[in-house]
């Protein structure tokens, strides 16, 4: 005769509201955060590539978007989000390897994470700036 | 094994063996895979497009449409939305529950990606090809 089995009893991981913040577990949220901001700037690439390819006026109204102090705001966020991405990225494929899991290792890559991709972001926006003749 | 230890895991789910998205370790690895692609194609995407600031539409144009800056820039593109596809995938199955929801927003999380993928290959194949 077939058996009638309780559910499996299963463990329930606690959520985020049980710990206290900390920058490694930030810096986790801040990597799935950039992700997102990077998926919807892929529009902002598409419409640069096709309005380069479609001629001087379509060329003109992304300059305009580019050059507004909202779209410098949302370029200057979506450098940093990349930016911050792809180190947290690459912090990741070090632990992928097995590596970078001690209690100092991780809190240094955390914070050089953070630390890295502002510095990037900073150094790339002046040398930015400076190709296009200085701050407008 | 000794039954009193707590598995996350279903019996069934074992047996099965496929986890969540029930499609066993494609996309971990394709994830890891376009993860160390984009690096250097982000470097070079990012130096290519600082050396086009400023320029006018024609010098942006003649530049993007040569055919080293080209392909550079379709495998970046290309690497990029493979790469945001699972990612935001994960997302979707992290956090919808419902099964048509979830469902739906698979789908349209996939024809994002392959229309930002078209969509900037176009972009780039009608610079270089000059029509």
């Amino acid at each position: 005769m077939a058996e009638i089995k309780a559910p499996a009893e299963r463990p329930l991981s606690p959520h985020l509201q049980i710990y206290r913040p900390m920058l490694t577990m930030m810096m986790s949220i801040v990597h799935r955060i950039t992700g997102i901001g990077n998926y919807f700037g892929t529009l902002i690439l598409a419409w640069w590539l096709i309005a380069a390819s479609a001629g001087p006026n379509a060329y003109a109204k992304f300059e305009w978007f580019a050059g507004s102090i909202i779209g410098r705001v949302i370029l200057f966020g979506y450098t940093w989000s990349v930016i911050h991405h792809m180190l947290g990225g690459i912090r990741h494929l070090i632990w992928d390897t097995g590596r970078g899991f001690g209690p100092s290792e991780r809190e240094w890559l955390a914070a050089a994470n953070l630390v890295g991709s502002i510095a990037i972001t900073v150094v790339l926006w002046i040398v930015g700036l400076l190709a296009m003749g200085g701050p407008r | 094994m000794s039954d009193n230890v707590k598995h996350i895991r279903t019996p069934l789910a074992r047996v099965r063996g496929r986890g969540a998205a029930r499609s066993g370790t494609r996309d971990f690895w394709r994830q890891r895979l376009t993860a160390v692609a984009n690096i250097p194609l982000t470097i070079a995407a990012i130096i290519i497009i600082i050396m086009l600031l400023g320029r006018n539409q024609a010098a942006v144009a003649q530049i993007l449409g040569a055919p080293l800056v080209a392909i550079i820039m379709l495998l970046f593109v290309a690497s990029v939305t493979v790469h945001m596809r699972i990612g935001m995938q994960v997302i979707i199955e992290d956090y919808v529950h419902d099964e048509s929801t979830k469902l739906t927003l698979i789908m349209a999380n996939t024809f994002f990606a392959i229309a930002v993928a078209l969509a900037s290959a176009f972009g780039i194949l009608k610079l270089s090809f000059g029509v």
